[in-house]
């Protein structure tokens, strides 16, 4: 796989609940072994696209998409597509840690044993936990509940769950958001650390995350018709030093209302 | 350690400002070879490579304005991005006097020199070594060295006033000598500010560690 095309190619993408159109004629193009930021106000759809990139609409009976987003050079929403299977090659982490009432070690497996993982579970446990910064933190008590680690330890439990799968891509919303400022920089320490094997797209609310984690960054807002579309999308340095749109220098620099 | 990357790349960002502190430091000196030896081609080397210190600087400062964006500095870093900031113009402004001195080498041309150099080389020794030391100085967050170096200002004022007294009777008593001697004198000021900005960057030593900001040259120019 050439590593300059892009992973994702997202052309005139709308999305609808009901009548509702929550995203509007989104072209962007997301690049591999990169770090993609998305911001934006409450209720720009920086959520709702994040969630188009694995088919996670498609569990909201009311939302539907129109356009066309390639996952690899393929149709990601062509009716041939396994969104499970998708699921599994295009990961996502939530906003609240949610690690299921089990031990760390079954948190872990739980995504392999679905999958039918076939290779030696605790070596990819190991793995996956070493790769979340996690592993030296928690090898002892493998057994233990994963509801008694911290909430930084659970979100990098979750991480490690994410990645125990081997996903080509992670998505992450608002990873960090629930959690105290130096777990929120231990996470985007590992966020950048993962960039260099995985693609990451992440949703933040908190602007000064996006420009220290990214690399690159776009911004949506919501129209009139609170309709979500992109206002521009490019490298995280150039946005946040001189962006093109007086729509995105107003929102990083405060004078929005 | 959290926030390796950004820490990482503070760290270059003074090992890039000290490599263009020694790109300047060999403007300077070698705009002073080819004044001494009449080395012409060494002088438009000097004013052929002004491009590239001036290149290096507008590097540093984005790179600095970068952070500033995207990584919320705050603290003894905040200090440092600043430090690198006011540092590079200044080391950015010696490597245009160093070209000055080469200019000045190339419009004098073959005439023979007014008189031996020694003055004028003693005092580029002089505000070298202030260079050197000021970077040091950066490198060990060391204000008492700071301090020092704009003590040290005033030996190159005074030499500088020496040349210029000097040069003043050259062209009282023979005003056909009034053109060589203006060059000369040209040369002598422009190494004075190079010791001045010396001065500058100490001072922004002190402005690192310290957080004051602090005008502490007395100097005669």
């Amino acid at each position: 796989m050439n590593d300059d095309a892009p992973i994702f190619e997202v052309s005139s993408l709308s999305l609808y609940y009901d009548d509702f159109r929550a995203l509007k004629d989104i072209d962007m193009e997301i690049r591999r072994y990169a770090i993609t930021a998305l911001i934006g106000p409450s209720g720009c759809g920086k959520s709702t696209l994040l969630r188009c990139f694995n088919r996670m609409n498609d569990l909201i009976p009311t939302a539907r998409i129109e356009g066309r987003i390639l996952f690899e050079g393929s149709d990601l929403y062509h009716p041939d597509v396994d969104a499970t299977e998708i699921r599994s090659r295009i990961g996502m982490v939530f906003q609240r840690p949610n690690p299921f009432p089990k031990s760390i070690y079954d948190n872990v497996a739980f995504g392999l044993k679905i999958n039918g993982y076939r290779g030696d579970i605790d070596e990819a446990i190991e793995r996956s936990l070493r790769q979340a910064a996690l592993w030296d933190e928690v090898k002892d008590r493998l057994k233990d509940s994963a509801l008694e680690l911290s909430g930084g330890q659970q979100q990098r439990l979750c991480i490690a769950r994410a990645l125990a799968v081997e996903p080509e891509v992670i998505l992450m919303d608002e990873p960090a958001s629930a959690l105290d400022p130096i777990a929120t920089l231990a996470i985007e320490e590992l966020v950048r650390e993962l960039s260099e094997s995985y693609t990451i797209v992440i949703v933040t609310h908190n602007m000064q995350q996006a420009a220290r984690v990214s690399h690159e960054t776009a911004f949506l807002m919501a129209g009139e018709d609170r309709s979500g579309y992109l206002v521009e999308h490019g490298a995280t340095s150039q946005i946040f030093t001189t962006p093109k749109s007086e729509r995105t220098e107003a929102y990083i620099t405060g004078r929005f209302s | 350690m959290l926030r390796s990357e950004y820490h990482r790349d503070l760290r270059s960002l003074e090992d890039d400002l000290l490599a263009l502190g020694s790109m300047v430091e060999k403007a300077i000196a070698k705009s002073l070879d080819a004044l001494k030896n009449r080395d012409m081609a060494l002088a438009e080397q000097v004013i052929e490579e002004d491009d590239v210190i001036d290149e290096k600087r507008f590097s540093l400062e984005e790179q600095c304005i970068d952070l500033i964006a995207t990584q919320q500095p705050l603290a003894s870093d905040l200090r440092t991005l600043i430090t690198v900031l006011h540092v590079s113009v200044e080391l950015e402004r010696m490597g245009d006097y160093a070209e000055g001195i080469a200019k000045i080498s190339v419009a004098m041309g073959d005439e023979p020199p007014l008189k031996p150099l020694i003055d004028i080389p003693r005092m580029a020794d002089r505000c070298m070594d202030m260079l050197r030391r000021s970077l040091d100085a950066f490198v060990n967050r060391d204000t008492a060295e700071a301090y020092q170096i704009c003590d040290d200002d005033d030996e190159v004022d005074a030499l500088y006033d020496q040349v210029y007294r000097e040069l003043l009777v050259y062209m009282m008593t023979d005003p056909s000598a009034i053109r060589r001697a203006t060059y000369l004198l040209w040369v002598a000021h422009d190494i004075e500010r190079i010791a001045d900005r010396a001065t500058n960057i100490a001072e922004r030593v002190v402005f690192l560690v310290t957080g004051r900001l602090t005008d502490t040259r007395a100097s005669t120019y």
